[in-house]
């Protein structure tokens, strides 16, 4: 890989959540795989450093889990409280993950329902604020409102996660407007969570500005999710390349790339 | 201290199956388990679906999983011969149905993913869904019929192998066992009241609990780990609600409801993974249900009998573990993850021709249970 990509990788450009660098800016979700093979074949296709478990469907311990997959590969483990309806369970089912992984570390998730998946603002908040207050380092997944992602930065969360779709329709990023306006006033990393079903959403995603890509069913339920794995590792990095390399404005009208003053007339 | 040819430690339908076709060619066997039937083989719901099973990337587990459903027939045929026991095997077909439209692309693409691989599927309307199983929800909007994906009634079936067993000669010891080793072989199992026996061959075949056995040396212990399923029995009134078994995925969760002959249907199935714990889980209940009666309302009206839950026997391939150890006279027979009913057949054939030195089935060969390196399979735990 080029010096340019092992930049955008880490070199000085490294996604830092909590003080903690992350070699990148792909995250992984382990919802959906087939098979542990598989997954081992997606992890390593998709260079990630961090994965997240749903701490209600896996639990730790026990030879050749999930988690062994993971520790074999030194690959940080984010545990989640999916399937989480009141701030109540996902306060309960973060405490547990945090006895039995030894992280503060956790992705918040509390849904309304079962129809949308998506999540339930206030009992998100009040979960995130017990959870701050109980020392966690919270990672919400959030909806796309600007607002409410506000709220969660200033309860202490260490990150926003913001969906770009409801959890598993890959849709892609319904509301780019929201993200950017997430990503302009954010303090923490913007993590685009949910919803993507390709490599070019995720490159969206890291074009619009956000710090990293989250994303489970896009890879593990593709036909071949190792090689879906690799393009999303793609376009993560085209993507925020292009976030920093400075795109030239859109235009309504054509600009010759080629200057055309003080050129030979024949 | 007695003797045999060969102790299968692991009563469930493969353990009885190999130690069935020992017997027939000539070996003395022995069953150890402290409850036989009491696992998988218990809560197992019997789909013989090679082809509904079929997950992109496991062609390999399709090639054996086929050719154990070529044997299925012949073989329920022989053990209801051999015992008079009915087994309920059924050869209705499949119906795969989408939920959505999403749904019916991804049914699209599967069927011609089985194309591929030569096996009969077909697409079906939703009118046409509704025509073959008219109990099935309106407004599905198609679905994905294999006909070659069969059922068998597996409580029935693990009955019948008893019974066959029995018959054949075969001691089915009720007791936990560990494994003894002599001189670097397999030499017998250590029974929890401390009785020995012996034997020239001992067989792995304890499903989810293959890996907790005592006195397998560590490099050796199968790559298996618990994968929690739950099943519920129900029972419909006024006679049969559907003839094929319809599976589906409800916002994306798998469904399955399997119509047994005696009016019993079979709705399942959850998976965790949660440790060796098999407590019921109330939420698991509530969404097959909800999802059962999606897609089949009627089902609302049947008589509640029982839930079920065991753990099935995971591998990082989800293939089985079938054939000779590194340690001479130990072999395996376990890791049959999803496909333990259907695989039983095979499994059988090939642990009894490999006990008697003849041709082990060709699709089994892939499975070797030493294929996974000890040091990837967690550390020791």
């Amino acid at each position: 890989m080029s010096a340019l990509m092992n930049e955008a990788l880490i070199g000085d450009d490294p996604l830092v959540i909590d003080g903690i660098a992350l070699a990148s800016r792909l995250i992984l979700g382990t919802g959906g795989v087939p098979s542990l093979e598989v997954l081992e074949q997606a992890l390593d296709a998709s260079g990630t450093a961090m994965c997240t478990v749903s701490m209600r469907r896996a639990t730790p311990g026990g030879a050749g889990s999930v988690y062994d997959v993971l520790a074999a590969r030194g690959i940080r483990i984010l545990p989640n409280t999916a399937g989480c309806r009141t701030a109540r369970e996902a306060v309960l089912t973060a405490t547990l993950a945090r006895e039995a992984l030894g992280t503060d570390w956790v992705k918040l998730e509390v849904i309304a329902d079962d129809d949308t998946l998506l999540p339930d603002p206030l009992e998100l908040l009040d979960a995130a604020e017990q959870l701050v207050a109980a020392g966690f380092r919270v990672l919400p997944y959030t909806n796309d409102d600007p607002v409410l992602a506000r709220h969660l930065q200033r309860a202490g969360c260490v990150a926003v996660m913001p969906l770009g779709a409801p959890i598993g329709t890959g849709l892609g990023i319904l509301n780019r407007h929201n993200i950017e306006l997430i990503v302009a006033e954010a303090t923490v990393p913007v993590i685009l969570d949910a919803g993507l079903g390709t490599a070019s959403d995720a490159a969206l995603a890291m074009e619009l500005g956000c710090d990293a890509v989250l994303l489970a069913s896009a890879v593990t339920r593709a036909q071949h999710p190792a090689r879906m794995a690799a393009a999303m590792r793609a376009g993560v990095i085209a993507g925020r390349l292009a976030y920093r390399a400075g795109r030239i404005p859109m235009r309504r009208h054509a600009l010759a790339s080629s200057p055309t003053t003080g050129l030979a007339e024949l | 201290m007695t003797g045999t040819d060969v102790i299968v430690v692991g009563g469930g339908v493969i353990g009885l199956a190999i130690a069935w076709r020992a017997a027939q060619r000539g070996l003395s066997a022995a069953v150890v388990d402290p409850d036989p039937g009491s696992g998988a083989s218990r809560t197992a719901a019997g789909m013989l679906a090679p082809a509904t099973e079929l997950y992109y990337g496991e062609r390999e587990l399709y090639g054996l999983n086929r050719a154990s459903a070529d044997l299925y027939e012949g073989f329920a045929a022989e053990l209801e011969a051999a015992t008079g026991l009915p087994v309920g095997y059924r050869a209705e077909g499949t119906l795969l149905t989408a939920w959505d439209a999403a749904d019916l692309a991804s049914l699209h693409d599967l069927h011609i993913f089985h194309s591929t691989l030569g096996l009969s599927s077909s697409m079906v309307t939703g009118r046409e869904l509704r025509a073959l199983e008219p109990a099935t929800a309106p407004g599905l909007p198609g679905a994905l019929l294999a006909p070659d994906d069969h059922q068998i009634d597996n409580r029935l079936l693990h009955i019948a192998l008893l019974a066959a067993v029995r018959s054949a000669g075969v001691d089915v010891v009720a007791a936990r066992a560990s494994l003894r080793v002599s001189g670097g072989r397999a030499v017998g199992v250590l029974l929890d009241d401390g009785q020995e026996l012996s034997a020239g061959s001992v067989v792995i075949a304890g499903g989810a609990w293959s890996r907790q056995i005592a006195g397998i040396p560590e490099e050796l212990r199968p790559a298996v780990r618990p994968v929690k399923g739950q099943t519920l029995r129900v029972r419909a009134p006024g006679g049969p609600v559907l003839t094929r078994t319809v599976r589906a995925k409800v916002r994306g969760n798998a469904v399955y409801v399997v119509p047994r002959a005696g009016g019993e249907l079979v709705i399942g199935a959850s998976s965790e993974e949660t440790g060796f714990g098999v407590e019921p889980r109330a939420g698991a209940i509530h969404d097959l249900l909800r999802d059962a009666l999606a897609v089949v309302p009627e089902l609302g009206e049947a008589h509640w009998e029982s839930v079920s839950t065991s753990l099935r026997p995971g591998t990082p391939d989800n293939g089985p573990l079938i054939g000779a150890t590194d340690m001479e006279g130990l072999l395996m027979a376990t890791g049959h993850y999803r496909n333990g009913i259907l695989l039983t057949p095979i499994t059988a054939d090939a642990i009894a021709a490999l006990l008697t030195g003849a041709a082990v089935p060709e699709t089994a060969l892939a499975f070797a249970p030493g294929r996974f390196a000890a040091a990837a399979f967690g550390a020791g735990r």
